[in-house]
């Protein structure tokens, strides 16, 4: 049992530390989908083309940008599995399937967590929201929880795309409906922390609460599932 | 196409019985005296006018469609945990999930004609309706997962996965979207009718809806159920077929 657990956070970390690798060397992230991200917020704004009601409705932005940018995240961090069928290797070495989940939702996470900052300061140049210490203290923590849902499903999902082999299509349809509580719990969240719509910083905390619920559901589901997903 | 006509084929074999005759037989006399009650022998609403005739159908789809979803999850769990890991649940699900998609469907749209003529408007940001939008969503997204292709085995086992995490999102969309309209907006148009009493006969009409609808259900869900298993039969006969030919060429 002892055995098992340390090969699962092993596996875990060598994915998670190769996936991260990846993208550190190819900039893929960096060069290519986070200017997509940046466009989406810019394309908001001329769609909304007013300065009062951007401010009211950035924090909604900010995370369907997040969310948007989520879908090609994954599709990408699985397009590597599959290119060499990588993932077949790595399921006939025999290794923890809940270990490869672990490691690309933590890959994932991360990265989604750089999105975030970078989002959130275009969206404090752009859409001009202001954002408190305290405001700043919750916009964290609700990045850090709603990561965890959306790269815990991300992983699920899109391990299901890659399994079945050219169906990446499916994504979004399957991934979208399931975060839509983490997105309205976090715009809900966000609008406290930027202190737009009348919401106080205190009405905030709570949805950190379903964030939490949220992500440890599909963390403990997702590790139980990706096995019987990706199965060949 | 000749070497499949050398097996008996799968499609000999009807998908109907005496039972399941009979069945369709009172559904289909069910839904015209349902047809009757609503258009003719009820009453207009005091409210609502003509509108209300909706309801007889509109409550049904609502009920089928939340019925189907809970037969699919129930008959995933079982395919799951099941020793046999039996394809018959699998297809019992899938055949459910088709159904109440179609019925979801129906729901939406029925539920819509009547807020346009009661509310003035197709949709409200109800919870109810957001997640039976959601639930609609998230089953049509099954539904392509079963399509993805693999063995039946592999197919069955995605799926159920899938129906089973559907489970624990719905109750979560439930929750976040009544969190979400309990800031936003008082108690709206949407007054339910609940409190209205009921004459006899409309509640009649309703319940016998039901009633009916259910039995529709099932005699669907039958039929579907053993479609699926004939083209799965076609699938495993083809693969025989093919290489019952390879063994030929051998010789």
């Amino acid at each position: 049992m002892t055995q098992n657990s340390i090969s699962t956070m092993s596996v875990a970390r060598a994915i998670a530390t190769k996936d991260l690798r990846i993208e550190w060397r190819s900039k893929v992230l960096v060069n290519q989908v986070l200017p997509f991200a940046g466009i989406v917020m810019v394309l908001f704004a001329f769609a909304l083309d007013n300065d009062g009601i951007l401010q009211r409705v950035a924090p909604g932005l900010v995370w369907l940008a997040v969310l948007f940018s989520s879908l090609i995240i994954v599709q990408r961090t699985f397009a590597i599995e599959s290119a060499d069928n990588a993932l077949d290797a790595i399921k006939v070495a025999g290794v923890s399937s809940a270990g490869v989940f672990l490691g690309k939702s933590v890959a994932l996470a991360v990265q989604l967590l750089l999105f975030e900052c970078v989002l959130v300061m275009l969206s404090l140049v752009l859409y001009q929201v202001q954002l408190s210490w305290g405001g700043a203290v919750l916009l964290v923590t609700v990045s850090v929880l709603a990561n965890v849902g959306i790269a815990t499903m991300g992983a699920l999902y899109g391990g299901l795309g890659a399994a079945a082999k050219g169906r990446e299509t499916l994504l979004p349809l399957l991934l979208l409906p399931a975060v839509a509580p983490v997105l309205i719990a976090a715009t809900r969240a966000t609008e406290s922390a930027f202190g737009v719509s009348g919401a106080t910083l205190g009405e905030g905390w709570p949805w950190v609460a379903l964030l939490a619920v949220f992500g440890a559901l599909f963390g403990f589901g997702g590790t139980l599932a990706f096995g019987v997903l990706t199965e060949e | 196409m000749n070497r499949f006509r050398l097996l008996p084929s799968p499609l000999d074999t009807p998908t109907g019985t005496r039972a399941s005759r009979g069945l369709g037989i009172v559904v289909l006399l069910g839904l015209v005296m349902l047809t009757l009650l609503g258009l003719f022998f009820t009453d207009e609403d005091v409210v609502q006018g003509s509108t209300v005739r909706l309801m007889y159908i509109h409550v049904p789809t609502a009920w089928v469609a939340y019925l189907a979803f809970i037969v699919t999850a129930i008959t995933s769990a079982m395919y799951m945990w099941g020793k046999q890991h039996s394809l018959t649940f699998d297809r019992i699900a899938g055949a459910s999930a088709e159904v109440g998609v179609i019925f979801m469907g129906l729901c939406l749209v029925t539920g819509s004609l009547w807020g346009r003529i009661t509310w003035g408007t197709y949709w409200q940001w109800d919870p109810r309706l957001t997640t039976t939008a959601f639930l609609f969503v998230t089953y049509v997204g099954y539904l392509a997962v079963r399509d993805l292709g693999g063995s039946h085995q592999q197919r069955a086992k995605r799926s159920a996965v899938v129906a089973l995490l559907a489970v624990l999102e719905i109750p979560l969309v439930h929750f976040s979207v009544v969190l979400w309209r309990s800031l936003h907006q008082e108690a709206s148009v949407l007054q339910p009718n609940g409190d209205v009493t009921m004459d006899g006969l409309m509640l009649f009409s309703l319940l016998f809806g039901v009633a009916v609808f259910t039995s529709l259900f099932a005699w669907m869900v039958l039929h579907r159920q053993r479609v699926l298993m004939l083209a799965d039969a076609i699938d495993d006969g083809g693969l025989e077929a093919a290489l019952q030919e390879r063994r030929n060429e051998a010789n």
